[in-house]
């Protein structure tokens, strides 16, 4: 079974946030199963610092060795850091996705758009009925 | 496998389980009016031997004519072992291997033949080719777009007016506009004439290298003019064979190179089948269309080639793929890997070299006559120039054609390039003084 931590939200397509502590800025990255289904992550390509995207624009794409997939931004927001050390160590979505995986922290333009996503329990059965 | 074609009995039978009884009833969706009720009116079916002698009357109708026409394809010498290699069953087939693994061999070569093109152009990456380069061309432009996201693409005026309108084609619908800077005078593009026409949504400029013309741009303040500004600079390169005497457009600050590969092995026939050069920085890989090769090692650590980076391709990706390519012209990049292996770095500089002595010896006749001039007296070129003439340009290539002669390409067949009547005349290491002579005698009257 996946893992999935209780203080994150979540979208149907597989993107978690992660509230960055400072108000209003939040950690995109995808979830546990989500890298699981993709297998070893061989790139990502990420945003510029400074772009801006609406709800659910595909910020980015995640390669796999079979598969390419977009990247869903589950908040409008600006983009403040993306992760680059993901340019050299891609496989870190893999091994922490919560953690040294993530890959953009965002700036929202509305910060309780986040109670829209999906909770952890949410989640959890969008994934069991997967 | 022999070919097994269906009988009356598999097409009733295949007709029955669709539920139809016959075909123009499989047919009944496409609408009457489109559809040709009359029979087609084909002359009567030949047996073998009287196609074979009619194929041979039509065959002798090809006048052999001495070529100096350049333009984008050069008559260069193919060397037998060229053909002998590409027709060794093993290796023939036109495409893409669409079971790669299974064909080692067929990857070996598109490996070779990558790393070919990048020592040419000094670049890091490059594909297992494309259609040809004004295709190439087009898809360096839409990778442009793609790498620095921006809507704009700036064309030299001096580009190959086939390959100008390939990139205006693929441009519809991706790019939001298509700009020109018109070459100067001396038919070149000036670097502070490109600065000014790139803005802020121009994504590349292309220029090409030596130019339509034949005549050698200089790059360097090309490609610094497109960096400041945030383009790419995309190098065109009509005439491959220039790549073993001039300096390789990656070290001059290209951003991504698209050629012809033509002369390398491939005969220019009536201009094709040919074959496309596709290179650029390794940053880029991931936007670069087409198929790609790759070495990597098998389970007991053995070499072993690959075709990496597919989740990028049609095949795969469909809409959001890099691109529409995901094929290559197998047999051609094969000649063109066989010539180049078997000419080597030398024998290719001593083919530029000949090629462009035939040249400068031509040009010298050239300004000693009545009735014609160089179009651009100033520019330096390596075996290609473009001459004003006084007559007809298309007059004198018909009284050339009488003498078994080709003798050039007539700017007559390129309004859009704004130059006056006259010839493009290439030269390679096939022609001979005496040749060159008969020429001038064409070119005179």
């Amino acid at each position: 079974m996946s893992e999935v931590p209780d203080d994150l939200r979540y979208t149907e397509e597989h993107e978690y946030l992660r509230d960055a502590g400072s108000e209003g800025e939040f950690f995109v990255g995808i979830t546990d199963y989500a890298q699981g289904e993709l297998g070893d992550v061989v790139f990502v390509e990420l945003p510029s610092v400074g772009d801006s995207f609406e709800h659910m624009e595909v910020f980015g794409t995640i390669e796999a060795v079979k598969a390419v997939s977009e990247l869903f931004c589950p908040l409008a927001g600006e983009v403040v850091e993306v992760n680059e050390a993901l340019d050299d160590d891609p496989a870190l979505v893999n091994s922490d996705p919560y953690g040294d995986g993530w890959m953009i922290r965002i700036r929202a333009a509305d910060p309780s758009a986040a109670d829209g996503l999906l909770g952890a329990d949410a989640y959890r059965s969008h994934l069991e009925e997967a | 496998m022999t070919f097994v074609p269906h009988s009356d009995a598999d097409r009733r039978d295949m007709l029955g389980r669709v539920g139809v009884s016959d075909i123009d009833e499989l047919f009944r969706d496409v609408p009457r009016d489109l559809v040709r009720s009359e029979p087609l009116e084909l002359p009567r079916a030949l047996s073998e031997w009287e196609a074979v002698r009619r194929l041979r009357e039509l065959a002798a109708r090809n006048p052999s004519l001495v070529s100096f026409t350049g333009g984008g394809l050069y008559d260069h010498h193919v060397p037998a072992a060229v053909d002998h290699i590409i027709r060794r069953s093993e290796f023939y087939t036109a495409y893409t291997p669409y079971q790669p693994e299974v064909a080692q061999g067929t990857l070996q070569v598109i490996y070779e033949f990558q790393t070919m093109v990048c020592e040419l152009t000094g670049m890091e990456v490059a594909n297992a080719s494309m259609y040809d380069g004004a295709t190439a061309t087009g898809e360096a432009a839409l990778m442009a777009l793609s790498v620095a996201r921006r809507g704009r693409i700036l064309l030299a005026g001096s580009l190959h007016p086939h390959y100008r309108k390939v990139v205006e084609t693929y441009a519809e619908g991706s790019a939001s506009g298509v700009d020109v800077v018109p070459a100067g005078e001396d038919g070149r593009v000036h670097p502070d004439a490109l600065a000014e026409a790139i803005d802020d949504d121009t994504a590349c400029v292309i220029v090409q290298n030596p130019n339509f013309f034949g005549l050698l741009e200089e790059l360097e303040p090309l490609a610094e003019a497109a960096h400041e500004r945030g383009a790419l600079l995309v190098t065109a390169v009509a005439d491959p064979v220039s790549l073993a005497m001039i300096r390789p457009p990656g070290e001059a600050g290209a951003d991504i190179v698209a050629g012809e590969g033509q002369p390398f092995g491939n005969a220019p026939s009536f201009g094709g089948p040919v074959v496309g050069l596709f290179a650029t920085r390794r940053e880029h890989v991931r936007k670069m269309p087409g198929r790609i090769v790759g070495a990597t090692e098998d389970e007991e650590g053995r070499r072993g080639y690959v075709l990496t980076l597919q989740t990028r391709e049609q095949q795969i990706r469909r809409e959001r793929a890099t691109s529409n390519i995901c094929t290559n012209q197998g047999l051609n990049a094969l000649a063109a890997t066989v010539y180049l292996a078997a000419v080597g770095r030398e024998g290719l500089r001593r083919v530029a070299e000949t090629s462009a002595r035939n040249a400068h010896f031509a040009r010298g006749l050239i300004e000693e006559m009545d009735g014609v001039e160089p179009l651009h007296p100033d520019a330096p070129f390596l075996r290609e120039f473009a001459i004003r003439t006084r007559e007809d340009s298309r007059a004198i290539l018909e009284r050339g054609i009488a003498r078994g002669i080709l003798a050039g390409v007539s700017l007559s067949r390129f309004p859009g390039l704004g130059a006056p009547d006259g010839l493009l005349l290439a030269f390679t290491e096939k022609r001979n003084r005496a040749e060159i002579e008969d020429l001038m005698d064409v070119i005179g009257g």
